[in-house]
């Protein structure tokens, strides 16, 4: 006697659910009776029908369906609350030819994220949406959804919702029909096999829509929680049937799917790590770092916790992003932490830098600082009181003056703007003081061979903030190599400071002497 | 020669939910009394007759619990 597999488990979902580990592996994590898992079920069976299994991405929203990534074989991604149709967006427009599935509750779709969704509809975003309505928030406990039926008890509707104070479910379905763009919107239930089959055939509609990338379609399916409704399985179909039927008419209120042409998407998605990359970072200017460069070196044995501020314009953020990135560069873990004001320019800002061996617990450095870079008064005046003894001030003498601090910090000023200025570029000041204080990173904590190589480290990182602007990136490793210069010559002319005076001379003249400094032209 | 089926509840996977019970047309299935390793008295095929309608698998939540066999003759 021989047997044929007629109905059985779809080659779509992964044979082992690996999602917790112990002998259970074979179960979604779903309730006894939830829709959730006969819907995945149709969803699964209709992609392996189609034959889009490699194409299909599937969003897996915030709510019961949050692990659905673990049960469907195909892309998967965890989006935020609600935000399934804007990452479906960015799927669906970036990798034109992917078959973009946004899973999604009532209280994912219709609460939290119901703009973001309606949206998506009107502008007709190639994709399908399957809008599970269980009439409450399943995972959280059953707290009222704004699919819940009028005189509906939930957690949160103790004496049944009140439509005077909580107004009428929403009807999604009738609310996207108002809409232009959609093709495909029908609304099914799975209660009787009879309403199963009805939405196995929409299932199936929709995916085909979306196979052949013809746009928008919704399929809102009215299902079961029986855990959270307290339903047996017979009375959760009742319900479901009687109740929820009656204020969500089933049936399909849009097909324009014939009248809608296949498109065949031109664009083929770039899989080769290599060219992502060269699209992501279009620089075609490279230093020639050596592979071994990116190694960790001594330097900064001690965790450096840096503050720079001044007002937003002066470029105080991207200074920080240019140290960041350096630090990144040299295999340190880094924190960049900006804090500003809602004016783009004008208005005051700063932004908090750690660089450290050691994991960094908090970003923030309060009170705790080794470095403070002040480019106005107000900043400095507002920051000098985190300075930890010994550690080092660097401010713009252009436009400030000597500040007053305890004599065991080091204080450089530097003439930054003026500097900037003599360039021909007042915004390259920032990169002014990242030299000075190149020096003064070298100086206090770099030793030997390092010195050539922290210096590209500093230069990677100006190319890399100012991406592809071989004009900008030469001005502002010009004002780097300028604003070391001025570093080192304020370090010469008697700072106070409690280093070795005899070894700190020495590493300035190294430093100073011309051949070290390289000619930024040349590398450009 | 009529067709014939045989549906197959996988014991460990099943969560007792009730729902393929109900929805057989033959009214073939019923819950066991034995535990399985979740602690749900598994469903099983108690009676024969099965057609083949599929209405178990698909009212089924669970993707690998039921799986109707069509049986045929050698
Ligand atoms: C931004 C955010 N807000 C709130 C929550 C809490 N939360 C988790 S699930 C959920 C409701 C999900 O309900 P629904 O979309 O109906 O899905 P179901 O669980 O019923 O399938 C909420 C409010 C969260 N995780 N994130
Ligand atoms: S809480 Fe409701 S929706 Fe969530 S898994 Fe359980 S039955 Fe399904
Ligand atoms: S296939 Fe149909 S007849 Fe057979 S057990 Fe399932 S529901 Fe009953
Ligand atoms: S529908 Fe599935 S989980 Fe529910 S009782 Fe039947 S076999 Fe078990």
């Amino acid at each position: 006697m021989k047997e044929m597999v007629k109905f059985g488990k779809s080659p779509v979902f992964f044979d082992k659910f690996t999602r917790r580990p112990g002998p259970i592996q074979d179960n979604m994590h779903y309730c006894p009776g939830c829709g959730h898992g006969i819907l995945h079920k149709l969803i699964a069976e209709a992609v392996a029908e189609r034959g889009i299994q490699d194409k299909t991405i599937i969003l897996a929203p915030v709510g019961c369906a949050v692990f659905a990534y673990y049960y469907f074989n195909c892309g998967g991604i965890s989006v935020s609350h609600g935000r399934a149709p804007a990452v479906g967006t960015g799927v669906s427009r970036s990798t034109p030819d992917s078959c973009v599935i946004s899973y999604q509750g009532d209280g994912d779709l219709g609460a939290i994220g119901f703009n973001e969704f309606l949206q998506a509809a009107n502008r007709g975003e190639n994709m399908t949406v399957f809008f599970v309505n269980n009439t409450n928030y399943g995972m959280t406990g059953g707290q009222m959804a704004p699919t819940t039926l009028p005189g509906q008890i939930t957690t949160t509707t103790p004496y049944g919702r009140d439509v005077n104070t909580e107004g009428y479910p929403l009807k999604v379905c009738e609310m996207v029909d108002a809409l232009e763009k959609p093709i495909y919107i029908e609304r099914v239930a799975l209660s009787t096999t009879a309403n199963i089959m009805k939405a196995r055939r929409a299932v199936g509609k929709a995916l085909d829509n979306l196979k052949a990338h013809k746009g928008f379609s919704l399929v809102e399916v009215l299902s079961g929680c029986p855990v959270n409704l307290k339903k047996s399985a017979e009375d959760m179909n009742r319900f479901i049937d009687e109740n929820m039927t009656k204020y969500f008419p089933l049936g399909c209120f849009r097909d324009r799917s014939a009248e809608v042409e296949e498109f065949v998407p031109e664009y083929a998605p770039v899989h080769d790590p290599e060219e992502v990359k060269s699209i992501l970072f279009p620089r075609k200017l490279n230093i020639g770092v050596s592979a071994d460069f990116r190694n960790e070196s001594d330097i900064f044995r001690s965790e450096r916790r840096i503050k720079i501020a001044g007002f937003g314009g002066q470029g105080i953020l991207s200074l920080g992003i240019m140290l960041a990135t350096m630090g990144k560069l040299r295999n340190f873990n880094v924190s960049w932490l900006p804090s500003y004001g809602p004016e783009q320019r004008g208005g005051s800002a700063n932004c908090s830098v750690i660089l450290s061996r050691e994991k960094i617990a908090s970003p923030i450095i309060d009170g705790e600082c080794n470095l403070l870079i002040a480019m106005t008064s107000t900043a400095l005046e507002k920051f000098k009181g985190e300075l930890k003894p010994n550690s080092v001030l660097v401010y713009d003498s252009s436009t400030l003056e000597r500040p007053d601090v305890p004599a065991d910090i080091k204080v450089l000023g530097i003439d930054a703007l003026n500097i900037a200025r003599e360039i021909g570029n007042v915004k390259c000041a920032n990169s002014v003081i990242l030299g000075a204080l190149s020096v003064v990173l070298v100086d206090s904590y770099l030793q030997g061979d390092d010195k050539m190589d922290f210096d590209r480290a500093f230069e990677e990182a100006i190319i890399d903030s100012f991406n592809n602007k071989p004009e900008v990136i030469k001005q502002n490793l010009y004002a780097f190599y300028e604003g070391k210069k001025a570093g080192a010559k304020c370090f010469k002319h008697g700072i106070s400071g409690n280093i070795d005076k005899k070894a700190n001379d020495d590493a300035l003249n190294e430093i100073i002497k011309a051949d070290n400094f390289r000619d930024s032209s040349t590398d450009l | 020669m009529d067709k014939k089926f045989r549906v197959h509840i996988e014991f460990d996977q099943c969560k007792a939910c009730g729902r393929c019970i109900i929805a057989c047309p033959r009214k073939i299935l019923a819950l066991g009394k034995k535990l399985n390793r979740q602690s749900y008295p598994a469903a099983y095929q108690a009676k024969d007759g099965c057609i083949g309608c599929g209405a178990c698998f698909y009212q089924c939540p669970e993707p690998g619990a039921v799986t109707v066999y069509e049986i045929v003759e050698a």
